[in-house]
């Protein structure tokens, strides 16, 4: 294992950091001002509550594949625990019968306040990380890969068996669980007081995230990068393979579980079958175009898919009229196409994607390491 | 008890043969690239498309049927050309990133031009055609799938052993720069691989989507990751293996599925157990179960890491 150096400086605040803080501290600051002032219904907040929870999800899956260089495509699996987990602790007793209509009330017979769920959607994913992890991390690339998707799709099935229907509730919906609305402060009547449905995720978002950043700069964090740069070097030079990766995958799964756990909370309702390959590939997606290696790269990207996805782009799928002149080619599913382009067009030009292995603060300081064909955003 | 079992038996048979076209694509590509090529399963649910869109047009059968598999098989280049070659020299990661970019803009193109619809297959005359083996009935395509399967596979193999081409494929999958290095135009063979690939892919969607009348954007996904699995199974690289680990998924996956029935039927269980939930995840089971015992498969040969 590689010890911390003997002797670490405490480190000073150069600008860079301070302009760093300064810019996190105004997102905050405006994600909670924006909602006071703005109408609750705008697709905003949508996007922003959406986006924390896939910025958390690509920062995960970054942790694996960009920092370790295990390629695993589980995300959606582990998501789907926490979602799961999540959404049965927490459902209050009194509408259980309602939501377990055909299972007599469901097993569970106690809810969880929402931040215990929460940490429990975490560890639980965390579990089946450790079980699945023991056999499948012995295996290489793109073995790996197929391996944790099939996991995926195995759990996606165990969860729809209506034998355990007393506890996933079937292939039926699981919901009237907290969600982010439920963080609003209201007055008797139901009036808003003060809205945190943004603010709250944003925040939960940000302290995990904080977490994989000190992750990732630790001495286990110097530990992933070797032996994502060289696995048998990282081997001779003392490193325990087995035991680093398991690490990295049980952490990333924790905070997939969480991820799905926000995402449950996002969407208000539970259901298996929606936590498909396609969702894991989306995820990847993401963290290709953010930059492999780069957690503001991963976070940025979150926010631009979803927005792009949700929002900006949805005046491709209508048909559209300039005067007279109707637009060719829009029509439902262009937007994906047009998606999908953008994307290849990433994977073959633009490998570094939008941040290479850079982060915020490099972006601020002098440009001496950069001169690298990824650095075309600044 | 065996009138019970034959037809899920018979499915199996024809589902594997289905799948062992699907996976020689696989096996052939990681064969000469070390690439899981995500994009092949969608090559197969593309020409499936294409022969709905194409018999649609009014084109007869003996031209449509040839038609889809060339178009197929360009497909198949194409891809290589666009999204494989330029990244040659590129991390194994990235290739793999932009195999699953291709088969997520493969899916996302069949949605936007069928508008997300089930699209119903044309049926074949001869194929679709009923048939009664005992008391079963079933399709001929049922049984001409294993049949036709195991003329091509033979085909291929004769082609691998005995041709110039063939050779020179044997060179590249055993060592890329070497083989580079006698003069070998390793373009050229990555080329036919995957036109090969496509155009046995091309086949098994015509047998497929015979047998299930409808195809959609995500239909490709399913038969492809299990095709992967049976040239896992098989051992990857070897033609063969990938047959045979595709027979036996396809078959071992059809009884999971009859598996309710025939327990009643046979008095060992007195309700429906939902055993039908599993077929899709044993395979992927199996998968984890065989890369741990035998990474190698069954006929894989063994690779030593170099450092």
């Amino acid at each position: 294992m590689i010890q911390a150096q003997p002797t670490i400086k405490p480190k000073k605040l150069d600008a860079a950091t301070i302009i760093t803080i300064a810019i996190i501290g105004v997102v905050y600051l405006l994600a909670f001002v924006l909602e006071q002032v703005m109408p609750a219904t705008s697709m905003l907040f949508t996007v922003l509550k959406k986006g924390a929870t896939y910025a958390l999800v690509a920062v995960s899956m970054n942790l694996l594949n960009g920092f370790t260089g295990l390629f695993s495509l589980g995300q959606a699996g582990f998501m789907l625990i926490g979602s799961y987990a999540f959404a049965i602790l927490t459902i209050p007793v009194a509408q259980r019968l309602s939501v377990y209509q055909y299972y007599d009330g469901g097993l569970v017979q106690f809810s969880l306040p929402w931040l215990v769920a929460i940490v429990l959607a975490g560890l639980f994913a965390a579990l089946f990380a450790f079980l699945i992890g023991l056999p499948v991390l012995r295996l290489k690339s793109d073995y790996l890969a197929i391996a944790t998707l099939g996991f995926a799709e195995i759990i996606r099935a165990i969860f729809q068996w209506d034998k355990i229907g007393t506890l996933t509730n079937g292939s039926n919906l699981l919901r009237l669980f907290p969600t982010f609305a439920d963080f609003n402060v209201r007055d008797e009547s139901g009036q808003v007081l003060v809205y945190w449905s943004t603010f709250v995720p944003f925040v939960i978002a940000g302290v995990c995230i904080a977490f994989i950043l000190m992750l990732i700069n630790s001495s286990y964090g110097r530990a992933f990068k070797a032996i994502r740069d060289d696995e048998t070097a990282a081997e001779a030079m003392g490193i325990n393979l087995a035991k680093h990766k398991m690490i990295a995958f049980c952490t990333s799964s924790f905070f997939a579980g969480v991820g799905g756990a926000m995402l449950a909370m996002y969407a208000n309702s539970v259901q298996a079958k929606s936590f498909t390959t396609a969702m894991t590939y989306e995820i990847l997606l993401i963290v290709v175009i953010g930059g492999i290696g780069s957690v503001t790269g991963s976070v940025m990207s979150a926010f631009l898919f979803v927005a792009s996805s949700e929002w900006w782009l949805r005046f491709l799928d209508q048909e559209q009229m300039i005067g007279a002149w109707k637009v060719p080619l829009l029509r439902n599913g262009f937007r994906l196409v047009v998606f999908s382009l953008i994307i290849m067009a990433v994977v073959l030009f633009f490998r570094q994607g939008i941040m290479g292995s850079r982060e915020l603060p490099d972006l601020f300081r002098k440009r001496h390491k950069l001169a690298g064909k990824g650095a075309r955003k600044a | 008890m065996f009138d019970t079992v034959l037809p899920y038996l018979l499915s199996g048979i024809s589902v594997g043969g289905q799948y062992a076209l699907i996976a020689i694509g696989y096996t052939m590509v990681y064969g000469i690239l070390r690439l899981i090529n995500f994009a092949h399963g969608d090559v197969f649910m593309v020409a499936g498309i294409l022969m709905v869109y194409i018999s649609a047009s009014g084109i007869p059968l003996y031209l449509s049927i040839p038609l889809v598999l060339i178009i197929t098989a360009g497909v198949g280049f194409a891809i290589e050309r666009v999204a494989y070659k330029p990244l040659r020299s590129a991390p194994r990661m990235s290739i793999m990133i932009s195999a699953i970019g291709v088969s997520y803009t493969l899916q996302n193109l069949v949605l936007y031009v069928t508008g997300g619809l089930n699209q119903f297959y044309p049926s074949i005359p001869f194929i679709s055609q009923s048939v009664t083996i005992g008391a079963t009935s079933t399709r001929m395509v049922t049984l001409i799938t294993p049949v036709l399967t195991l003329v091509l596979v033979i085909a291929l193999v004769l082609l691998i052993n005995h041709t110039k081409i063939g050779m020179a494929m044997r060179a590249v999958s055993k060592d890329f720069e070497t083989s580079r290095l006698m003069g070998i135009k390793i373009d050229n063979v990555i080329t036919v691989t995957f036109v090969i690939g496509s155009f046995l892919a091309g086949v098994g969607s015509i047998l497929y989507f015979t047998n299930y009348s409808t195809v959609i954007q995500t239909s490709g996904a399913m038969p492809g990751l299990k095709a992967f699995v049976a040239a896992v199974f098989g051992g990857i690289g070897s033609v063969p293996g990938a047959v045979v680990g595709a027979f036996i998924i396809g078959i071992c996956e059809n009884l999971l599925k009859g598996m309710d029935t025939i327990l009643i039927k046979a008095g060992l269980s007195k309700s429906m157990l939902g055993i039908t939930t599993f077929s899709d995840a044993f395979t992927f089971a199996l998968l984890i179960v065989i890369l741990i015992v035998k990474p190698t498969g069954l006929f894989g040969e063994k690779q030593t890491e170099k450092v």
